[in-house]
Parts: C-alpha cells; sequence; structure tokens
C-alpha cells in the first residue's frame, strides 16, 4: 500500500521572517510531499498540538531570529515527554554551525542553512524517515 | 513506501479513541486512525468503521464551501470559537487540493485557526483532496465517521476552494454554507445549476466590502424565483436536498472581526431544529447512506470485477469470441453478458 509523506513547516517565535518557510513548503510540495503550513509566531505548544493532530513524517522548523537554542529544544523535548517519539524533527534557517552540536543533541535530525537544494531536503526526509 | 499496520495496532487505536476522557494518547490514536484510513483507503476502513459505527449519530456536521479566498477558513475558526466557549467539543476536517503533476499538497488551512490549537476539545486535521473530484477527498466519509465516534458535538468540514460542481459535501453534512463574497458576478450566477442548489445557508462574507448588499439581494431575488416554480411531481434528489418549507437565509458576516458570527449560529440552530421537526433529517440520512454505500461498493465491486476479468478461465472463452468476430460478439454484448452472470450470483 502506498503512503504519502506528510510534513509540517512551522514557524516558531516571534520572528517573522517566512519567506524561506514558503519557499520550503512549496517546493517540498513539488516534490510530491504533502507540506502543512501552519503559518507564523508559533508557540512550542502549538507545534506539538499540531504534530500531534497532524500525525506527519517529519516537522521542519524555520527560524532567522536566533531564538534556536531555546526553542528548537523546547520542541523536541515537548514532543518527547507527548509520547511522540517517531517524527523525524529537521531545522532550518540562519543557524550558526557551532550551534548545530547542540541542536543534534537535543533531537534535531539535520540542520540545513541558506542555499541548500530542495531535493538535498526531499532526500534526506525520505531517507531518514522514523517509521 | 510502504505502509506498515498491524491488525492489532489498529484494535488498540479504536480501543483508545472509544474512552471517554480526553487525553493526548487518544488524540494521537485519531490521528493515526486518519492517516490510515487516508493511505488504505476502504481497505484499511472496513477494518475500523465497522467496530466504531455504533458509536456515531451524535455530532452535527457542518460543511462549509465557497470559492477560493471567500474566507472559508477564517470563518471556521469563527465558529469553532463560539462552539469550543459553549464546551463543545469541535473537530474539523479542512480540505485543499493535491497537485495533479507532483501527487504534493499545500496544506494552509490551520494557519486560519491558530487561536485555538491548544485548546483539548479541538482537533483539526488538515487533508489533500488527492485528486478525488467534488470538493473533498475520498477518506472524508469515513474520517467524518471516526471523528463522531471520538465523542466530537460539532465535526466542521472544510472542502477545497470550490467552483460551480464540486458538490459533495451535501451528501455528508447536516447543514451546508455556501459562503458567497462579494464582487463574483451577476444574478444569472446565483440562477446557475450545482452550488447555489445545495444550498441550506448562504454566507456574504466580508460584508465590509463594496457590494456586499447587492450581493445578498441578487441572493435573495434567486430565492424568490425558487419559490416560485413549482415542479409537478419532482420525485428527484433535489427534493431531498431542497427541503420544502425551509428557504435558505442569508447572511452576512465578517470572518476577521467575527461580527454577525452569532446570527450565523442561530440560524445554523434553526437550520437543524427544522430537520428534526419535519422529519427531513431522517430523508437526508437516508440519502447520504444510500451515498456512502454507493461509493463503498463502487469501489469493491471494481476490483472483484478486475479480479475476474483478468484472473477468470471463463472469460477467455469471451475474449476469443471477440477476437474471432462471431456473431453477437462485440464488447459491449459480452459486457452485457458478464453483468447478467454478476447478477444471477450476486443479486439474484
Amino acid at each position: 500500500m502506498e503512503r504519502k509523506i506528510r510534513l509540517i513547516v512551522a514557524k516558531p517565535g516571534l520572528d517573522g521572517h517566512d519567506r524561506g518557510a514558503k519557499v520550503i513548503a512549496r517546493g517540498l510540495r513539488d516534490a510530491g510531499f504533502e507540506v502543512i503550513y501552519t503559518g507564523l509566531h508559533q508557540t512550542p505548544d502549538d507545534i506539538v498540538q499540531s504534530v500531534i493532530q497532524e500525525d506527519p513524517d517529519a516537522l521542519l522548523l524555520s527560524i532567522l531570529s536566533g531564538a534556536h537554542p531555546v526553542l528548537f529544544p523546547e520542541i523536541t523535548k515537548k514532543l518527547h515527554e507527548n509520547g511522540v517519539d517517531d517524527v523525524l524533527v529537521l531545522g532550518g534557517g540562519i543557524i550558526p554551525e557551532e550551534d548545530v552540536p547542540a541542536l543534534k543533541e537535543a533531537g534535531v535530525s539535520e540542520v540545513f542553512g541558506p542555499g541548500t537544494k530542495i531535493q538535498e531536503i526531499a532526500d534526506y526526509i525520505r531517507a531518514n524517515l522514523k517509521r | 513506501m510502504q505502509m506498515q499496520y498491524s491488525d492489532d495496532l489498529i484494535q488498540s487505536y479504536i480501543d483508545l479513541i472509544k474512552q471517554k476522557e480526553d487525553s493526548v494518547k487518544k488524540k494521537r490514536a485519531l490521528a493515526r486512525l486518519i492517516t490510515l484510513i487516508e493511505n488504505g483507503g476502504p481497505e484499511i476502513a472496513q477494518k475500523i468503521i465497522p467496530q466504531i459505527y455504533n458509536l456515531t449519530g451524535h455530532a452535527k456536521i457542518i460543511g462549509i464551501t465557497g470559492a477560493p479566498g471567500s474566507g472559508k477558513s477564517t470563518l471556521t475558526s469563527q465558529i469553532a470559537d463560539h462552539y469550543l466557549e459553549q464546551g463543545l467539543k469541535v473537530s474539523v476536517i479542512a480540505v485543499d487540493p493535491t497537485s495533479p503533476f507532483s501527487g504534493g499538497a499545500l496544506l494552509g488551512d490551520r494557519i486560519r485557526m491558530k487561536k485555538n490549537f491548544t485548546n483539548p476539545r479541538f482537533f483539526i486535521r488538515s487533508m489533500a483532496n488527492r485528486g478525488q473530484l467534488g470538493g473533498l477527498a475520498m477518506a472524508t466519509k469515513d474520517v467524518i465517521h471516526v471523528l463522531d465516534a471520538y465523542h466530537s458535538d460539532i465535526i466542521i468540514i472544510e472542502t477545497v476552494g470550490v467552483g460551480q460542481s464540486e458538490i459533495d459535501i451535501f451528501k455528508s453534512a447536516h447543514t451546508t454554507l455556501v459562503i458567497t463574497p462579494p464582487g463574483l458576478g451577476d444574478e444569472i450566477q446565483a440562477i446557475k445549476a450545482g452550488l447555489m442548489e445545495i444550498t441550506d445557508i448562504f454566507v456574504v462574507n466580508k460584508m465590509d466590502r463594496d457590494g456586499a448588499d447587492k450581493r445578498v439581494a441578487e441572493l435573495q431575488t434567486m430565492l424568490d424565483f425558487a419559490e416560485n416554480i413549482e415542479i409537478k411531481n419532482d420525485q428527484t434528489q433535489a427534493k431531498v436536498v431542497r427541503c420544502d418549507g425551509w428557504r435558505p437565509p442569508v447572511i452576512k458576516t465578517n470572518g476577521v472581526t467575527g461580527e454577525n458570527v452569532p446570527l450565523l449560529l442561530e440560524n445554523i440552530k434553526k437550520h437543524q431544529e427544522f430537520l428534526n421537526q419535519t422529519g427531513f433529517i431522517k430523508k437526508r440520512l437516508q440519502f447520504r447512506y444510500k451515498h456512502y454505500i454507493v461509493e463503498i461498493l463502487k469501489y469493491f465491486l471494481v476490483k472483484n470485477v478486475e479480479e475476474i476479468v483478468f484472473t477468470n478461465e471463463k472469460i477467455n472463452e469471451f475474449i476469443e469470441k471477440i477476437l474471432s468476430h462471431e456473431q453477437g460478439a462485440d464488447p459491449y454484448s459480452i459486457s452485457g453478458a458478464i453483468m447478467e452472470i454478476f447478477r444471477d450470483r450476486y443479486f439474484s
């Protein structure tokens, strides 16, 4: 039985820059994924609720404001607390390389910065699904 | 990509959603069941629906349809707000289109429904239509039943942005709202067939825009026409859909500010009381389940027919007759003969 891969693209925090997230959402749509875009200014609780209800295979978090060291781990912690352990979590946006190890430690599988090809993200998702 | 599931797993999800108390686990089980039905279609649904059907029939089902950008999601959010404030449990299915080119979809209805994301009595599911025509997804009917068994009081179904003939929603909803903002054509549009015929309540959204009152007047004129045309011996489905004695009200709303949304809710309530008092509710439900059964039968019959035609030896004799141009052997006559066999076997 074929199954569609569902993704959530979310913008946590107060950062209002969503051009990147929209490009990713649109590009992954064209790559054949079902992409749920939840809009700006999402709290970690909002995002966790969306994940619980939409049952996606992967959660793509985009942030450009510098709040990623706080918000990404907060989200992965809350996912875990709610028993959501089979959703791939990816990060994107403006994220300094030296921050990446700590994010990976917190459960973000990979971080994609500016210049990443959509195809690269699509391939990564297909190769690393947790279920 | 293969879908992984086992009957035990499905069973554990079903047991969870049957529980009275709400919990995160229950929500996750619900979400998983919906995913399974979306991916597995009637093959999976036939393992789920029979087990939960006796829990259904409680929820009020409201359909919201209209052109792209008419304000369906925003209004859905407003309507959900009011029901949540009343202490009710509200579930939303928001359908958006699948790309016919990539098979992908961008589901953006949640953006308008942020306000109540974390309310434990609220559940929203975005659904791609996966190529299904008619404004809904193939899984929608089944998922409505799952949400009903999940003890939802209100189920709101938001269709894809529709044109004129995507009208499947009336086969599922108790009350269908058609959202029609000002500035979309003249009174001739209002007497065309299709969408306008399935409406229980007209909503002229974006009432702050120019032309809202004109739009209301056009719709009222159209409804005046309809009331004065009586078709003798109208035994068609139209009679069930239209409900004699119910003139669809025309309500102006502002989805952004929420203006007139309480008035809209009052009218939804009135419509549901009307259905109950006149007994039309039963006719609608009969109609709804006939359509549901036709859809299920179509799926399994097609599957059976394909199996039989491609694997049954006897068919080869028929095919030979066609190839040798035997008298009375052409694809239509042979299909007729096969239909006879089917009827004898299954329906006599």
